[in-house]
């Protein structure tokens, strides 16, 4: 075996790796529903490959190659199975089914169905993106985990349970059919939206693996936006994401120190993605049904628009946030609109439009409940009350930048109280 | 693939109904059964007697220990069942979701363990 042909073997096996992974994972999941034996015979289908490439040279369609060694696997892995699962004639077929289709000249996207499968409502909500990011991306558990904060081995228990569920529960693997089609997207958007948010967690990118779910999330969206052009929300979400992302490097200073929205650098921004969120965000207004992802990338939007501009547009704002809060009535929804009322009008108007904590106990623990009080409560000069919610604020608080822009706030205030 | 729906209802709720309202509950799950029938997927159905009717046994040291009553107390009670054989796990949530029992208790779907004759 030369070095050199070894080299030429891992790249191209990683470049396949990175292209070709949810698409070979879905192809052979759509002929056999086991998602868990098609990540087996996939691994190991690449592991021969790095000891056969190197000897032999890299064959010319490698996404073939490695299709037709997991083929033989996955067959080979059923036959050793318990009887009791799979009769002659079923592995027969789904053999055949498998030798035909691994001989098209081109390998069929499937991974929109995949997609469709991972987050199936019958698959509880909170496994679905760690589902799709492993299904899809070929993320492993122990990387997953991280990211939601979780330990590994629950983490991979969970994704086992759930894999087992798909191959067993008969979850369809297609596309929905137009009439549910909308409403089933809503489902993978949000797992790909949470998978967003928990890499969005730490902007400073002091973890690596977290840093990375932001990129596998845009990976995601965009698939969506590629194979379903015609749906507004997968726009609107991609949109709303890139939105967030143009916006990362200005949410720090030099030395990790937060940034709110107001006090950051235009300049700092990437204005080409924000161009493209743009873009995104008139297609799918284009197309008339509007939703919740188009809303928050609207609100993405005024807010970039108001602080390139210095024009306040917050009457615009409040309008979304109502919009918003009819469509998807949440505490967070609720919190912003109440920030943004008290810009419209003032800082009493927005405490009182703050959602309260008696009618529900979940805002208890909830962090920017209290650092929006905290917020409102000074600017009416009731500093005394302000201090107790940044307190709490900065307790809930688990990012240590966020914990020292607040406890920053909380010492800033005067010690008398104005009332 | 075949599936259980097994239906989850109150059965006091049942007792308290006025004649005319079981009747037309009665009705209800008449047509839904017909419908099943229509469609040619019920394998089976059956409405359970009520839970006070139940008992329960087990094996304990060897002596089997007869219980009267139902295996858990819960709300709502299992009152009946229908198999159906459908192509995949959304038809049979759509055939649950028409389940009179959706309305007024709750349906629960189960895949039958298949066995290899």
């Amino acid at each position: 075996m030369s070095v050199e042909g070894g080299e030429q073997a891992r790249s191209t096996a990683d470049e396949v790796a990175r292209r070709s992974y949810g698409k070979l994972v879905a192809f052979l999941v759509a002929r056999t529903h086991d998602v868990a034996a098609a990540e087996d015979a996939l691994s190991e289908a690449f592991a021969l490959a790095l000891k056969d490439w190197p000897e032999k040279g890299c064959p010319a369609s490698p996404e073939a190659w490695l299709l037709t060694v997991a083929r033989r696997k996955i067959i080979d892995a059923f036959r050793g199975r318990r009887r009791t699962e799979y009769a002659t004639e079923q592995l027969h077929i789904m053999s055949e089914g498998l030798k035909v289709a691994a001989t098209a000249p081109e390998i069929p996207d499937q991974r929109l169905a995949l997609m469709f499968a991972c987050a199936h409502p019958a698959i509880d909500g909170a496994i679905r993106a760690p589902l799709i990011l492993q299904a899809v991306l070929g993320l492993d558990a122990k990387t997953i985990a991280s990211a939601f904060l979780a330990s590994p081995a629950a983490m991979s228990k969970r994704l086992v349970r759930a894999k087992e569920k798909i191959r067993q529960a008969g979850i369809p693997f297609r596309i929905p059919e137009r009439e549910e089609l909308s409403e089933r997207l809503n489902t993978v958007l949000d797992a790909i939206y949470a998978a967003f948010t928990e890499g969005w967690t730490d902007p400073g990118g002091a973890d690596v693996i977290r840093r990375d779910l932001t990129g596998e999330a845009l990976f995601l969206a965009r698939l969506v936006t590629e194979l379903l052009p015609g749906e507004p929300e997968g726009l609107g979400l991609l949109a709303l994401m890139l939105h967030a992302e143009a916006r990362r490097s200005a949410r720090r200073q030099a030395q990790g120190e937060y940034v709110p929205l107001a006090q950051q650098d235009p300049a700092l921004w990437d204005s080409r993605m924000m161009a493209e969120a743009e873009d995104m965000l008139h297609r799918a207004g284009a197309m008339g049904s509007i939703g919740r992802y188009q809303l928050e990338a609207a609100l993405q939007s005024a807010h970039v628009y108001r602080c390139r501009t210095g024009v306040a547009n917050w009457k615009e704002v409040v309008q979304l946030y109502d919009a918003l809060f009819a469509l998807a009535g949440s505490p967070v929804v609720a919190i912003n609109r109440a920030l943004a009322t008290s810009e419209l009008l003032n800082a009493q108007a927005g405490l009182d439009a703050m959602p309260k904590l008696e009618s529900d106990p979940r805002l208890a623990d909830y962090q920017p409940y209290w650092a929006a009080r905290a917020e409102l409560l000074a600017k009416t000069g009731s500093y005394d009350e302000a201090r107790r919610a940044y307190d709490i604020a900065t307790g809930l608080e688990r990012d240590p930048a966020v914990r020292a822009f607040l406890q920053q706030r909380q010492a800033a205030l005067p010690l008398e109280s104005l009332e | 693939m075949q599936y259980m729906l097994m239906a989850y209802v109150n059965e006091n709720g049942w007792t308290n109904l006025t004649q005319a309202e079981q009747e037309k509950g009665m009705a209800a799950y008449a047509a839904y059964a017909e419908a099943l029938t229509k469609a040619g997927i019920v394998k089976g159905s059956n409405r359970l007697r009520p839970t006070s009717d139940a008992t329960v046994v087990r094996l304990s040291d060897g002596k089997s220990q007869v219980l009267d009553g139902p295996y858990a107390d819960s709300k709502e009670q299992l009152g009946g069942y229908f198999l159906i054989d459908v192509p995949d796990l959304d038809a049979a949530i759509s055939w649950a979701s028409r389940c009179p029992a959706a309305g007024h208790g709750a349906v629960e779907v189960r895949p039958i363990w298949e066995m290899r004759r």
